[in-house]
């Protein structure tokens, strides 16, 4: 964009704005319009700022420094998406306690606010976290200014725009019909852009590095951006009915459909929620703990081992179903082999402590690390078992499952990201330290008590529903009818709503906490020992000569 | 036809040619001589500027 | 072995040759993985009776998709006996080769769908839709009044048998010719009922309950009627033995 002056600039984003009215106008469903509409304001907005700059010099003085305002943005957006996406998870687990809750309105049911919860929490609570720490971490780890700063403002805010017109569009009906892939054909071509541009911002800051060797924590990002644009791109393929409308069909079906789409989930957990945020793990753990990772060659065996075993356990999702017998247990093996470079990864996390374990005691940031890790630890380890026929048999289609994916979410990418955006906002505000560290001692607690509530009542009420469903009585005869085991469930949901209130409480403190520490107020407290933090050292040097 | 052979190829010479490229990069990361570099990079994130190698 | 440690110092250092290993390390599990799956009509003969969606049940099953009905039931029964003798013969793959997208399912927060075809009656599912725990005290599901009082949106159906007709779906220029024509056949049991029933073998027609309208109701309940019921167990016995 640099080269284009901002008459033009403004120029260009009116004209968007004009095909989008257009697009709008002759829409043939009420949603697509809505969509146009809303893109339509954005690229106005966009023309109106590109005019405001006509009359300014030309040219900014180059900058020094780290470019850290996106990353500013990021933090807002993650704790912003995190509450939201919380909260919206208490909504829905109330309405399955109390069916009553999905009022008479369409778009308040449960059909329509799962997507909104799943995508809230994963792509826009977790996917702000990854870009927000991966350009921190991508800077620091090179010592070199983001490439590109006006193309990672459109990163951000395009991305932030692919999350609106996502849940609007859920709430309006408006869905694929494929799990964590719901977003229709227009936002998906959106974020295939958004997506590149991420790429070329990340692949070019490295590029532009100063250090010599590429820090490991890059590569699982590196690795995580890549990925996920062959998944995102191959698993949504279909062929819209209209041009200007919303409805699409997948280009798969049957069980074509079926792997393609959990070749495609599977590996959204493996590489959206695993190597990302082991990225996350790999910088922010030593950074905290201020001593180098455990072991630096595993932490390189990890990431080969992790991406070779990860892309082929898709099909465990899809034990006894029509798909070929050989790629069920083709999945099943690949599953199983995964536990190890897992626990690889999260031993070298945790032995990074070694030798100042009393820090776990001392320093709050550190303890929500280290429950990170074993939660990562724990839910890795039910994770292989689960995809062992026998034990799939009976978890299959029950909330073990739902209880599973929130041990990993809740406890690995929740705890994680916390972790990390205590560590980055003080130093992106300039502040001395966060507003307070015992308040992190209050989320700590909270969340680490709902998920034991969340997990443990969803591990119950799946082993009940599976055993229910499955239990002869003596004549021969299922004993349980399908309504009878919905309502034995009851119970667990309430207890599950709890835990999610418990968790989403703890997400409050931690939104008042950075508030404040944005804010620049400090609480007056018994003090508690953090990372030291030198604003001298943290700058970007030469570029490297390759 | 193209199913059974690509099928042939998934679980027999797929699996071996992962296999042979995965044992590679993790015993390049294993070498002795990688020992240095390692603990180098390891300690990278902690450095200050003025370290300049190569 | 001097000469392999300069060469992955170089992986190391070169973002590029990076991100095309890692590139390559993911692809080629996917490829070898999925692409088999592509030419399985070569080994899985496609069962008899699987035909296309008629227009009405597409519509009906679009609704399906759009309220997000695939969160809580699964649309596939797994070959165990409680799970047959629960729900019915366990799923063939062929059942859902007409399927954009698959509805298969990870969840029974709500039973299985797979053979509710002709399970129950029109007037049940409509009133079950309309309010669950008025026919079964133990739901949890939404309500769907709504769907009775809406109107159906058919006018484009042909686009949308063009769209599946793009993705490989069978239908004839005749389906597509006929095609708000057959919905409303379908929907109302009068017209062409010869001409439906020759396109869709065993589509039924009627009215589902829109009550002289053809709301989302008809045609949710017209999907809901016809899932499972495409292939004749009895007599497709035989097909499942290899040849």
């Amino acid at each position: 964009m640099a080269g284009i002056d901002c008459v033009s600039r403004a120029g260009i984003w009116l004209f968007l704005a004009l095909v989008l009215f257009a697009a709008c106008a002759v829409s043939v469903d009420q949603a697509f319009a809505v969509h146009m509409a809303l893109c339509s304001g954005v690229a106005l907005i966009c023309a109106f700022r590109a005019m405001g700059e006509v009359g300014k010099p030309e040219g900014l003085a180059a900058e020094t420094g780290y470019y850290d305002e996106v990353i500013r943005w990021g933090v807002i957006a993650t704790v912003f998406w995190g509450v939201v996406g919380f909260l919206v998870g208490i909504v829905i687990a109330s309405q399955l306690t109390f069916p009553l809750l999905n009022l008479h309105y369409d778009f308040s049911t449960f059909g329509r606010l799962r997507p909104l919860h799943t995508s809230a929490v994963i792509f826009a609570f977790g996917g702000n976290a990854l870009l927000a720490t991966s350009f921190y971490v991508v800077q620091r780890t090179c010592r070199a200014r983001l490439a590109f700063p006006a193309l990672s403002r459109f990163v951000f805010w395009g991305y932030q725009l692919f999350i609106v017109l996502a849940a609007t569009g859920y709430l309006m009906g408006v869905t694929e019909g494929k799990e964590y892939a719901e977003p229709e054909w227009y936002v998906d071509i959106w974020l295939t852009i958004v997506w590149v541009c991420y790429l070329i911002v990340f692949a070019g800051t490295i590029v532009r590095r100063s250090e010599p060797h590429i820090y490991v924590a890059n590569w699982f990002y590196l690795s995580f951006i890549i990925t996920v644009a062959m998944l995102h791109v191959v698993n949504n393929i279909s062929l819209p009915v209209s041009w200007v409308g919303s409805k699409s069909y997948s280009a798969f079906s049957g069980v074509q459909d079926a792997l393609t789409q959990w070749w495609y989930g599977h590996n959204a957990v493996g590489f959206f929620l695993t190597a990302g945020f082991l990225g996350m793990m790999y910088y922010f753990v030593p950074k905290q703990a201020e001593r180098p990772v455990y072991s630096y060659r595993l932490s390189i065996v990890h990431f080969w081992s992790l991406i070779f075993l990860y892309i082929w356990a898709g099909p465990h999702h899809l034990h006894y179903t029509a798909l070929p017998d050989w790629a069920q247990t083709l999945g099943e093996v690949f599953s199983i082999m995964l536990w190890m470079p897992s626990w690889g990864g999260m031993i070298n996390g945790l032995m990074t402590l070694n030798g100042a374990w009393d820090k776990i005691r001392t320093d709050p940031i550190i303890r929500m690390m280290v429950a990170a890790l074993a939660f990562y630890g724990m839910s890795t380890f039910e994770g292989p078992m689960m995809s062992i026929k026998s034990v799939n048999s009976l978890s299959h289609y029950t909330n073990w499952t739902i209880g599973h994916v929130h041990s990993g979410a809740l406890g690995w990418n929740g705890m994680i990201t916390f972790g990390a955006l205590y560590y980055m906002t003080p130093r992106l505000w300039g502040r001395e330290r966060l507003y307070s560290l015992r308040m992190i001692n209050w989320h700590f607690w909270c969340a680490t008590l709902g998920i034991v509530l969340y997990a443990s009542s969803m591990w119950v009420a799946g082993i009940t529903q599976g055993l229910m469903w499955r239990e002869y009585g003596s004549d021969g005869y299922l004993v349980y009818s399908f309504a009878e085991v919905v309502a034995a469930l009851h119970p667990y949901y309430l207890i599950r709503t709890l835990g999610g209130l418990l968790y989403f409480t703890g997400a409050l403190f931690m939104t008042w906490n950075i508030w404040m520490t944005i804010a620049g107020k400090r609480r007056d407290e018994a003090p508690l020992t953090t990372a030291a933090y030198d604003p001298a050292r943290d700058h970007p040097l030469k570029p490297f000569a390759a | 036809m193209i199913y059974d052979s690509l099928r042939r190829i998934a679980d027999s010479w797929g699996l071996v040619a992962m296999f042979v490229l995965f044992t590679i990069f993790v015993g390049w990361a294993l070498l002795p001589r990688n020992r240095a570099t390692n603990l180098k990079a390891a300690r990278s994130i902690f450095e200050e500027e003025g370290h300049s190698d190569v | 072995m001097a000469k392999w440690t300069s060469r992955h110092k170089a992986i190391e250092r070169n973002v590029t040759i990076l991100a095309v290993l890692a590139l390559i390390a993911v692809a080629i599990g996917g490829i070898v993985e999925i692409a088999p799956l592509f030419w399985i009509e070569t080994t899985v003969k496609p069962v008899e009776g699987v035909r296309p969606y008629s227009p009405l049940e597409l519509a009906g099953r679009n609704i399906y998709i759009r309220e997000g009905c695939y969160s809580c039931h699964s649309q596939m029964i797994r070959p165990f006996r409680d799970e047959t003798e629960r729900y019915g013969h366990y799923s063939l793959a062929a059942e859902s080769m007409f399927d954009h997208p698959f509805q298969w399912g990870s969840e029974r927060t709500g039973p299985d769908l797979a053979r509710v075809g002709g399970r129950y009656s029109d007037e049940w599912h409509v009133q079950h839709l309309k309010d669950p725990r008025s026919v079964v005290p133990e739901s949890i599901m939404p309500p769907y009044a709504f769907m009775a009082e809406r109107d159906l949106q058919f006018k484009n159906i042909a686009d949308h048998l063009k769209a599946q007709r793009g993705v490989g779906v069978p239908y004839t220029d005749e389906d597509i010719a006929n095609a708000v024509a057959d919905l409303q056949t379908q929907a109302t049991g009068d017209g062409d009922k010869a001409g439906l029933l020759k396109r869709y073998p065993k589509a039924q027609a009627r009215d589902f309950g829109g009550a002289g309208r053809i709301t989302e109701m008809d045609a949710l309940v017209a999907y809901l009627q016809s899932i499972g019921t495409q292939v004749d167990f009895k007599a497709a016995a035989a097909q499942e033995q290899p040849k």
